[in-house]
């Protein structure tokens, strides 16, 4: 039976009950079936001044695929995605599609956008279910540029470059690709080794080749990479770096994790199956402080992990800087949010471990810098929240492996490389730089972006133009 | 895959094994460390560059059996392979980058604890064959417990190698504070700098020590890491008074401003679940709940 389609409404998308998936680490969304994406490709107005693709950081032809959708050639769909994007079953989950593509579409101005984010997975997951993949149409250009590290910047950057003809080697410090990909998104947003792997194996169908355990910085600098390994430009995406804490008392104490690492035990190192080594505290009761993805994604691993969990985030929900569908998805788990509320004291037993976290509550006062209402503590309004866990997410600083050890290498105050928007290219010839350890830590498809550019912005440089 | 071409037990619980490691042997300078994983489902562990080889593109490391991991690590066998070896990490040594001839004005205190012995070695050679003064006191339990003596004397001489046992089974009887005393305050040693390498708590004391004598000491601490790489945070310690990372901004750090009893405190944190993990590996399932003592 065909679908009936509300022109003002999306398509509905299957989820995971959220009651069942509070315990287990399986995808949330489970994505549009062939049917359902057919139907919902209708919906698109095939505008001839297309705003969702000005609102995609690497222009994907959407209004293009979506053509190809609704005649039912999948494979035209995702070759026209293939031309733009390197990773579309990883965008197509992790995108903040509502501030992007569908947030500027037509569709959405009197009912719901089209659900740009849902078709591109579902045609990206149809392409991998078909075993088609990416074409290498370039003969090699004989030139060898060095990317470094595997995660979606990173990616982005070798595929495109590689599809240009250059012999591309992307350089990994952990001893898988992915970055981000695979240390931080858990496996109930981003499948790994359906999804994540496939997309890398993509990218190496394109020649690409991947070194893992290699640090560059240490093992090797980029000068010895340039003047000793023979690369012609270079391409930095080392990521985002090492995580901030808010320097209050017992920020040491036995329980306190940065996202970073509590999310890296789950994902990477897998802590949450019997067959991996490592090990993590599993909570009963975990406090989350944050309110961006990484927080989201943290709090809900350790609510799979079997504890309950509050976040705690200073600001109001109108600012909780996370993708609406996580906030929505955290709070149907039954995450609670302590809003307008900020740590200033994490509290230890004797033996050192947390016990519980002692917090104020705020109250918006007016627009600072980042135009966002300024948080201001409300005198007298402490009390304790009881917790054995304590996960900071509160962002991180760059890494300062590569900055460290290349001289010349331009970094401004924030110690983030300094970089030209347009090619990503930094203070030293040949030498380029995007995603997190250019921005500070961002998205994955922000970095993304920088990559497409970059992999252009060497291009040119490498045809003097 | 990365073979193992030796392996040998050294004391109790204590391993030496040659690795291939092209990338670290390159590169790597004393004072810094790489990470072991075992195989595909092991945990990634810090461990301690005892030596290396650029030719053969090999380096050392010398273990201690404390959880699984680390057992996993030690079972393996020459001919067999580590799943990842990655490195060097953390910064080398301060004098690998100072102008050799301020380093060559300086007396050296080279100060190992136990498996602290291992990551001394490559730094008493450095210093050794670049024509730098250096004695080395070694620290262990006892007899049975020491590591590398020879190893030592052969590379700085019998006369700069002091070696104290807990237990006096060997040679000087105590801690290697108590050596410190008696080469600076009876023999009339001076030292310009001092590096003290072993348990946490050997390592305040022997700072304690220094500071009252006025001895600059650099100190390498090896908390709980995971990624080794400056991402994930685990490595944290408070160094006078400001938050810094094991893994990118020491491991060696100026000992008078470490903050050791923080640092000792964080180190207990996976210390009962890697106990557990470790008896369930080596007697299987059979001992849960089978001692009558920890369910």
């Amino acid at each position: 039976m065909a679908i009936e389609v509300d022109m003002m409404k999306k398509v509905p998308v299957s989820e995971q009950d959220p009651e069942v998936r509070a315990k287990n680490f399986d995808e949330v969304c489970l994505g549009y079936n062939e049917e359902e994406a057919r139907a919902e490709s209708t919906r698109c107005l095939q505008c001839k001044n297309p705003k969702c693709v000005e609102g995609c950081p690497v222009r994907i032809d959407i209004p293009g695929f979506i053509a190809k959708l609704k005649e039912g050639d999948n494979a035209g769909a995702y070759e026209i995605i293939g031309e733009a994007s390197s990773l579309p079953a990883v965008c197509g989950r992790v995108c903040p599609q509502e501030s992007q593509c569908e947030g500027q579409c037509i569709r959405g101005i009197k009912g719901e956008p089209v659900s740009i984010g849902k078709l591109e997975r579902f045609t990206a997951d149809w392409a991998r279910e078909h075993g088609i993949k990416p074409v290498k149409k370039a003969h090699s250009k004989g030139r060898k540029v060095a990317v470094v590290g595997a995660g979606p910047s990173g990616l982005t950057c070798a595929g495109d470059l590689a599809r240009m003809g250059y012999d591309v080697t992307i350089f990994e410090a952990l001893h898988k690709a992915g970055g981000v990909l695979v240390y931080g998104i858990p496996e109930f947003r981003l499948p790994k080794d359906e999804v994540v792997e496939k997309e890398i194996e993509n990218v190496k169908a394109l020649g690409v080749e991947i070194k893992t355990d290699y640090i560059i910085g240490r093992s090797e600098t980029v000068d010895e990479l340039m003047d000793r390994q023979g690369f012609s430009a270079i391409y930095l995406a080392s990521g985002a770096g090492l995580p901030m804490f808010m320097h209050i008392p017992g920020e040491q104490a036995l329980g306190v994790y940065s996202a970073n690492e509590y999310l890296t035990r789950a994902n990477l190192m897998k802590a949450y199956r019997d067959d991996y080594d490592t090990p993590i505290n599993k909570g009963k009761k975990t406090v989350v402080v944050g309110g961006g993805n990484v927080a989201m994604d943290a709090a809900r691993t350790a609510l799979r992990l079997g504890s309950d969990v509050t976040i705690v985030y200073r600001r109001s929900e109108k600012e909780l800087p996370a993708r609406v569908e996580e906030v929505h998805h955290a709070k149907e788990e039954g995450i609670e949010f302590a809003l307008l509320t900020n740590p200033v004291e994490i509290l230890e037993d004797e033996e050192g471990l947390v016990r519980g976290i002692r917090v104020i509550k705020m109250e918006l006062g007016e627009p600072d810098a980042s135009g966002r209402r300024r948080p201001v503590e409300i005198p007298g309004s402490e009390y304790e929240i009881e917790c054995d866990t304590v996960i900071m997410a509160l962002g991180t600083t760059p890494n300062p492996l590569i900055s460290g050890t290349t001289e010349g290498l331009e970094t401004n105050k924030k110690k983030c490389i300094v970089t030209d928007e347009d090619t990503g290219a930094t203070s030293r010839p040949g030498v380029f730089a995007g995603g997190d350890c250019a921005t500070g830590a961002a998205t994955v498809i922000l970095a993304m972006g920088a990559g497409r550019r970059a992999a252009k912005g060497i291009d040119d440089y490498l045809n003097g133009k | 895959m990365f073979k193992i071409l030796e392996a040998e037990c050294l004391a109790d619980k204590t391993y030496k094994m040659v690795v291939e490691a092209p990338n670290v042997a390159h590169a790597c300078e004393p004072g810094q460390f790489l990470i072991v994983r075992a195989e595909e489902e092991s945990e990634r562990i810090a461990l301690t560059i005892c030596d290396y080889d650029r030719e053969k593109e090999t380096v050392t490391i010398v273990l201690q059996t404390i959880g699984e991991s680390s057992y996993k690590i030690a079972e393996k066998k020459a001919g067999d392979s580590f799943h990842d070896v990655v490195g060097p990490l953390g910064n080398p040594a301060e004098y690998v980058n100072e102008p050799l001839e301020e380093v060559q004005k300086r007396h050296y205190l080279l100060v190992g604890g136990g498996l602290g012995t291992a990551p001394v070695y490559p730094q008493a050679k450095w210093l050794k064959e670049h024509g730098v003064d250096v004695d080395v006191i070694i620290g262990t339990r006892s007899h049975d417990t020491l590591i590398m003596e020879q190893e030592m004397i052969d590379a700085v001489g019998e006369e700069h190698v002091f070696v104290t046992t807990d237990d006096g089974s060997y040679k000087r009887h105590g801690m290697v504070t108590a050596v410190i005393e008696d080469l600076v305050k009876n023999q009339g040693k001076h030292y310009d700098k001092c590096v003290s390498i072993g348990p946490m708590i050997m390592m305040k004391f022997c700072v304690k020590l220094t500071k009252e004598l006025g001895i600059p000491t650099i100190v390498s601490m090896n908390p709980i890491m995971v990624d080794g790489t400056g991402m994930c945070g685990a490595c944290r310690l408070v160094v006078g008074d400001e938050v810094r990372f094991a893994c990118v901004d020491g491991p060696e750090f100026d000992g008078f401003l470490v903050d050791f009893d923080s640092a000792m405190k964080r180190m207990k944190l996976y210390k009962t679940e890697e106990g557990r993990r470790l008896l369930e590996y080596q007697e299987g399932k059979t001992h849960h709940g089978g001692c009558g003592n920890c369910g």
